[in-house]
């Protein structure tokens, strides 16, 4: 057993990254992220680690920098939140097509505009398709536990993309928390050294990121894609791995209470944690309604998400950002596509709330669970609305 | 000049290729003669970072690529990022003992749209930071890889395809952005500017921007006959032009102090260099008499700089 | 030998599209843009190398004899070379003029 200390969140991250003895730390400061780019410039500015780091002109150069030292074969981190990842999600789906393992903490954040600092997934919807391992996690412990994990996954030969650690701001990054670290020698164990496959080096000249033909473009995606597709028993590997060194066993879904519930909240994020309040809750006054966390977003796990939600009825799904003129909020398009052709499958009311930071507490869920009961009973089987909106 | 008095100074310079035959430039590029010689220059040792554009293009079709060099092309405006992040890595992998200790150069290339227009602000960044690294811009004055657009890098009265000669317009309208003082005012050791016409001169400014410590920037003026509307054959004659009439100046800037690579007790007429370009047909005599005074007062300011040392 | 890109399946891409063979684009033939193409008069041609370094095509090479030669296999015949000859030893000629 480590060592459980009451920590920032944010500061547990940065430890992380120290701990993985990253090489290259290139960041551009926006709140809510703030406070992982200061810890990790104090670590470095204290000799605790021996890395290059750059606060940059902007977070396009951030990730950008990573690249470039990512490609000689550097361990490489940054991080990020809302208009810094917009204005860096140019070079996210660069980065997965070159292959490069860059992980990178993003501090969810509202985008713009109007303007608000506070949390929801506005930003990581936009970069939904870059084509990155992306978690979505829910406490500070998982934050620095996924720093370890996330090297790991992105590094495996058989794996070779790049991961993004999506924890929200404010909620997660601000809060103190108790987290158990883990010994050195046991990070060391676990993850090793960075060995590239390919790198940019005199001694093996090779050429990346030539341009393609419509002759071969599509050649490259297919690749592409199955092999994001085909990282999933990798990332199931080093979580089993992960689990039977610290005891913490994650999944790409995660399920409470879910066993036989009528009712399902659909969660991700910090999220998760609230909810589950409301459904004890719920358990105890004798209604049957469970919870369903998404962990992993992308590869997004078909097979476990059809699997945790087998036998509902209803799903309630909780998005966090708002989809403008599509198919509703951005989970619960996923979820329907997830489910589409099942026979008998649940209908799907789908809420969003909380965005902006918006405050959402457990008798939040409550009243969702109760309001999407009433409108599927009624006959709307594919409800939407904005929770807690003024008329 | 003494380069054009001893024709077999070339014969100097390595036979070795770093830059491969069977590129896709267009006829008598010189930009991509610029390429070869800097390739030429920096030898084996080096990790070019090439921003998007035509010298991206021609020499990177996948699978096949024109480099003998490791080469990396990530996006248009970022590649001053990219390349400090490869000398980044490198000086970190190098000290913690996970690759051996050796001079790798990181070399940044983009054109004057990758340069003084989308991508000044990685570029400011880079330099401000410090790293060591050596970034070329290839000049050849206007978007031409997308079909000869304008950029910021365009001189005054060319016509590009978003400049066009209309009945009330002359062309570009404004003046051509001076990116090498711009480079010197980051305080960074080594600016120079240079033509592939003079071979020699631009070998030896590379060779010294790789052996200096901390960042070092060079602007290469490089013909496009297709994007200037030249004969191919008259693409270094025209580079000579440009130098020789005052409009592209050789010159360092060591430190701060500037020096000039070759004076002129006398320019030549302007005309002599806008005559041969169809971008300039337009042009008035009144126009060219516009031209030809700013370009003298700019290259009596450098003399000046150039004489006091500052 | 690199077999043109039309003929990779997905399968045989290496990860990231890396292109692992440095300079294989010299296989790729530049030679047949040109209509015009340069010709040589030993008898003026004081080896300078002039047409070498102003090459934008790395087509000319030094031969045995002390001569550089144009590698028509990639020169398109822009006609730097004769232009920038100091002694006027290169010509252009049309290609089909050719004997």
């Amino acid at each position: 057993m480590g060592k459980r200390v009451g920590m920032e969140v944010s500061i547990a991250a940065a430890e992380a990254v120290k701990q993985c003895n990253v090489d290259v730390v290139s960041a551009y400061p926006i709140t809510p992220q703030t406070h992982i780019v200061e810890h990790l410039s104090e670590i470095v500015a204290n000799g605790e680690l021996d890395a290059e780091f750059f606060c940059v002109e902007s977070e396009h150069s951030a990730l950008s920098v990573c690249v470039g030292s990512e490609a000689v074969g550097a361990r490489s981190f940054t991080c990020t939140s809302a208009q810094g990842l917009a204005l860096l999600s140019e070079i996210t789906y660069i980065v997965s097509g070159l292959r490069l393992p860059i992980v990178m903490i993003v501090a969810n954040r509202t985008l713009s505009a109007p303007l608000s600092i506070w949390n929801d997934h506005s930003d990581a919807m936009m970069i939904r398709d870059c084509g990155w391992i992306q978690y979505f996690v829910e406490n500070g412990q998982e934050v620095y536990d996924h720093v370890f994990i996330s090297y790991r996954t992105a590094e495996d030969r058989e794996v070779l993309f790049p991961a993004i650690i999506n924890m929200d701001g404010f909620t997660l990054s601000h809060v103190i928390e108790p987290i158990e670290l883990i010994e050195q020698e046991k990070i060391d164990q676990f993850l090793s050294p960075y060995q590239p496959l390919y790198s940019l080096h005199p001694d093996h000249p090779v050429t990346m990121g030539a341009f393609a033909l419509p002759s071969i473009f599509a050649e490259t995606k297919k690749a592409q894609e199955v092999a994001l597709c085909s990282s999933m028993p990798k990332i199931l590997e080093v979580w089993k791995a992960f689990g039977d060194l610290t005891g913490r066993y994650y999944r790409p879904i995660e399920t409470y209470q879910a066993e036989g519930a009528d009712t399902l909240l659909i969660t991700m994020g910090s999220f998760g944690e609230t909810a589950s309040v409301a459904v004890d809750q719920m358990r105890a006054e004798g209604r049957s309604v469970g919870l369903v966390k998404i962990r992993l977003w992308r590869p997004f796990p078909f097979d476990d998400f059809k699997n945790a939600v087998k036998g509902a009825k209803h799903l309630v799904v909780i998005d966090r950002a708002v989809s403008v003129g599509g198919p509703k909020g951005p989970v619960a398009s996923e979820v329907k596509s997830a489910l589409y052709g099942m026979e008998g499958h649940p209908a799907i009311y789908d809420f969003v709330a909380g965005i902006s930071g918006r405050d959402v507490a457990p008798i939040d869920f409550i009243k969702m669970v109760d309001k999407a009961k009433i409108e599927i009973e009624e006959g709307n089987q594919e409800g939407y609305e904005l929770y807690g909106v003024r008329e | 000049m003494t380069e054009n008095l001893n024709v077999f100074a070339v014969r100097t310079l390595t036979q070795k290729e770093y830059f491969a035959p069977g590129h896709r430039a267009c006829q008598g590029c010189a930009e991509v003669l610029a390429v070869r010689l800097v390739a030429k220059a920096l030898g084996r040792n080096v990790i070019v970072s090439n921003a998007t554009g035509c010298m991206e293009i021609v020499s990177s079709p996948l699978p096949f690529t024109s480099w003998r060099v490791p080469w990396f092309h990530v996006a248009f405006e970022n590649t001053a990022a990219v390349a400090s992040g490869v000398e980044a890595g490198l000086k970190a992998l190098m000290r913690k003992r996970r690759i051996p200790r050796k001079k790798i150069i990181s070399l940044a290339m983009a054109g004057d749209g990758g340069t003084a227009d989308i991508g000044l602000q990685a570029l400011s960044g880079a330099l401000e930071r410090g790293h060591d690294m050596i970034y070329i811009c290839t000049d050849n004055e206007a978007y031409m890889n997308t079909g000869i657009q304008r950029s910021s890098s365009t001189p005054f009265g060319a016509s590009t395809t978003t400049s066009p000669v209309g009945k009330v317009k002359m062309g570009q309208i404004t003046w051509k952005k001076n990116m090498p003082a711009i480079a010197a005012a980051h305080n960074i050791p080594y600016v120079a500017t240079a033509c592939p016409s003079y071979p020699i001169d631009l070998v030896q400014k590379v060779k010294k921007a790789a052996a200096i410590e901390g960042p070092a920037y060079i602007h290469i003026l490089s013909v496009c006959p297709t994007g200037w509307r030249s004969a191919p054959e008259l693409s270094i004659k025209l580079g000579r032009l440009a130098v020789e009439t005052g409009v592209f100046p050789l010159y360092e800037v060591e430190n701060g102090k500037y020096h000039l690579s070759m004076d002129f007790p006398k320019l030549k007429p302007i005309r002599e260099y806008i005559k041969l370009q169809g971008r300039f047909r337009h042009l008035t005599d009144d126009l060219i008499e516009e031209i030809e005074k700013r370009v003298q007062k700019e290259y009596e300011a450098l003399k000046e700089r150039a004489k006091q040392g500052v | 030998m690199t077999k043109p890109e039309s003929e990779w399946t997905w399968k045989e891409l290496p990860v990231g599209n890396v292109v692992l063979e440095p300079g294989n684009a010299s296989q790729y033939r530049t030679g047949d843009w040109k209509t015009l193409k340069p010709i040589l008069n030993k008898d003026l041609c004081i080896h300078c190398g002039l047409c070498y370094i102003f090459c934008p095509d790395m087509a000319y090479n030094l031969s045995e004899e002390g001569y550089f030669i144009a590698d028509l296999f990639y020169c398109k015949g822009c006609g730097i070379c004769a232009k920038e000859c100091p002694t006027g030893a290169i010509t252009m000629v049309m290609e089909e003029e050719e004997k």
